[in-house]
């Protein structure tokens, strides 16, 4: 017999990468997705900072998920060889999660701050987020790169500012339908919606299709 | 069997078993403002090799002899002991919990990759097994040869912290690489020496500290802000 | 120079510890001095200038059950070159059985120019021993570049190997000096303290010292750089 745990594998909880560029809003997206599942789902997050515990400690002391809840990942550097090319640290810290505070139903893995190149390996997660934000500038969805094209879902962050920066999210929509296809997009103010509602459902849902994927994970919804 | 491909694959540092976050003590060495240029890189380095690397060299080696062994008890009561004798090398625990930590990411790639390798014999032991002890074992699996191994494990001490340096003081690359270019030679007399020491009982393998080392790994283990995990 | 000396301790079934057998030949002396609360204390007494290259030194110690012993020396001893090509050595072989305590606490070693010195100390502690063992070694006298030394601990701590460390340094270790293994720093030295009734204390490190809990016993150890050795000394006095 194998004396070691076994690693993770299917019939466990559904893992959704969150990437994006710097400052587009990744982590207080996190925050928000804690406020809106902290009572309904058993959540886990991993965080993988360029200075490592940075975003993790900004989601501590935020006090929206119980600290144990939070695991960060050192990436000497490179934050996207962390989620894409070399994820054993990475499902490192999900299988930590779970040794330390049970099944859980979703594991939100947070990239660090990259740039249009960096998407999460099929073997970390199971559905990634891209995040823009409109300050970034109108042209970033007609720009591409993987993260914009390929993401299952594209979050176009911050629109309160839009007006402020002078993007046109008519454009942003325009340019984003044309990179993705059938992929959705949608538009994001944290401020106006402070537990990210539309995303979150975007989240339940994917989360029902995985557990019918998975019957063996346990079911989604309060304990 | 073997193949010159898979020595060059399991030496690479491409290969996903954790090494890019790791800087092999140099991020420490940096801000401690021991190492600042190309001199002190080679110096550094030099001096890693000769004590890290030939240590880890040497269990790599002593490992892959464990894993060629005919009867399950006598492999795993060789890696076993193997754990113990590195444990007793490895003085600081910020070391020992990094060793543990990349064997079990070494781990987690080998089992993906050769489901069939003996990895059980591995004890099981909290933080996960010694790096040193799961290259040993893939190296055996992938049907390389002792030296081999060796050369991976003394290899693998050097290009880390090297690449860490070019990322963390912004060194010339090409200067970095000719730098490696004039290790190569101490590197192979390293691997050669580790892969005759693993002959020797396990309490007389190479056993070269390196104060530093130890020290420069505690005070990293305590910074809140750092890039590397080591 | 060949040389053997031996120490056995033995408790004294009054408190105090008896020296059963106590000798030593030149230049590895042992001289009894006046003691304190049961402890035996020894002095090594160096009869010679070195070690030089070619000397053989042997030191045996045994504490058996419930005894005490420390062991001092009077000066530090200078590793010196001596015949081409030869080296010089010195052995220490201690057992210390379950609820005895050895303290080996000697003055510095120093690596000379062109010295080619092995210090080889393997230390054997029965469940329930104690130690405090601290190597001090000085590269160079002052402003001198050292020949080859290697100081080699091993210990065991009920049959199980607690710390094996060799540190090498002079033209045969290379990066000695380098920012990897001693950043220049001409003192280095390790308090080894294994003691069963204290509990274990987390690692910590500043500057150029650090404290580390073991893995394979009750034991912690003190690793230091220093500039000189009255610096050393003073990180590895706990």
């Amino acid at each position: 017999m194998d004396p070691h745990p076994p690693l993770a594998q299917a019939g466990r909880a559904l893992r959704v990468g969150i990437g994006g560029p710097v400052g587009s809003g990744k982590t207080a997206l996190v925050a928000a997705l804690c406020r809106a599942f902290a009572d309904e789902l058993r959540l886990g997050v991993v965080t993988n900072d360029i200075y490592t515990t940075e975003d993790a400690d900004f989601l501590r002391r935020a006090g929206v998920l119980d600290p144990a809840r939070i695991r960060a990942v050192e990436t000497g550097c490179c934050p996207h060889t962390a989620i894409r090319d070399d994820i054993g640290a990475n499902l490192d810290a999900v299988d930590e999660l779970a040794e330390a505070v049970g099944p859980l139903d979703l594991v939100l893995v947070e990239s660090g701050g990259d740039n249009l190149t960096a998407t999460f390996s099929r073997g970390l997660v199971d559905r990634q987020i891209f995040v823009v934000d409109v300050a970034g500038g109108d042209k970033v969805p007609r720009k591409g790169g993987p993260g914009v094209t390929a993401a299952d879902l594209l979050v176009i962050n911050k629109t309160d500012l839009a007006p402020m920066v002078g993007a046109d999210l008519a454009v942003m929509d325009r340019d984003a339908r044309a990179r993705r296809g059938d992929l959705p997009t949608l538009f994001l103010s944290i401020v106006g919606d402070p537990t990210a509602t539309s995303v979150a459902d975007w989240i339940r849902h994917e989360l029902a299709h995985h557990a019918a994927l998975h019957p063996l994970a346990v079911p989604v919804g309060p304990a | 069997m073997a193949t010159p491909s898979l020595l060059l694959l399991l030496a690479d540092g491409r290969f996903p078993a954790g090494a890019h976050a790791h800087s092999g003590g140099l991020e420490a060495a940096v801000a401690a403002g021991r190492v600042t240029d190309l001199t002190s890189l080679e110096a550094f380095l030099a001096g890693r090799l000769a004590t890290a690397g030939l240590v880890g060299a040497a269990f790599a080696a002593a490992a892959h002899r464990a894993a060629v062994l005919a009867e399950f008890a006598a492999r795993s009561g060789a890696l076993t002991r193997l754990d113990a004798e590195l444990d007793a090398r490895t003085a600081a625990p910020a070391l020992r919990a990094v060793s543990r930590r990349q064997g079990r990411a070494l781990l987690r790639a080998g089992r993906s990759i050769w489901p069939d390798a003996p990895f059980a014999d591995l004890p099981a032991t909290p933080g996960g097994p010694h790096q040193p002890l799961v290259l040993g074992l893939l190296c055996a699996a992938a049907g390389l040869s002792r030296v081999e191994t060796a050369m991976i494990a003394a290899y693998g001490t050097l290009t880390g912290a090297a690449s860490a340096g070019v990322r963390l003081l912004g060194l010339d690359p090409y200067q970095v690489q000719a730098l490696l270019v004039g290790l190569a030679d101490a590197c192979d007399g390293t691997a050669a020496d580790a892969a005759r020491a693993a002959d020797d009982p396990p309490e007389r393998l190479p056993a070269a500290a390196a104060p530093l080392a130890d020290i420069h790994a505690e005070i990293h283990a305590t910074w809140e802000v750092r890039l590397f995990a080591s | 120079m060949r040389a053997l000396a031996r120490l056995v301790a033995r408790a004294d079934g009054r408190g105090g510890t008896a020296l059963v057998e106590l000798h030593g030949e030149t230049p590895l002396l042992l001289r009894q001095t006046p003691t304190d609360c049961g402890v035996a204390t020894v002095h090594l007494v160096g009869g010679a200038a070195g070690p030089l290259a070619g000397d053989d030194l042997r030191l045996e110690i045994e504490v058996g059950p419930g005894a005490a012993v420390r062991v001092h020396s009077v000066a530090a001893s200078i590793a010196l070159p001596g015949r081409a090509g030869a080296v010089s050595r010195m052995a220490v072989r201690a057992v210390v059985h379950a609820g005895a305590t050895l303290h080996w606490l000697p003055e510095q070693l120093v690596a000379a120019a062109g010295c080619a010195h092995l210090a080889e100390s393997r230390i054997a502690l029965a469940a329930g021993a104690s130690l405090r063992w601290r190597d001090e070694l000085i590269c160079g006298r002052y402003g001198e570049v050292p020949g080859g030394a290697v100081v080699h601990t091993q210990v065991d701590y009920a049959g199980r190997p607690l710390l094996r460390q060799s540190l090498a340094v002079g033209p045969n270790a290379p990066g000695w000096a380098g920012p990897a293994v001693l950043g220049g720093a001409p003192a280095t030295g390790s308090l080894l303290v294994v003691d069963p009734s204290r509990p274990a204390e987390p690692p910590t490190a500043e500057g150029s010292v650090a404290r580390l809990p073991l893995a394979g016993g009750p034991g912690t150890l003190w690793t230091a750089t220093a500039p000189d050795a009255h610096t050393l000394r003073a990180h590895l006095t706990v």
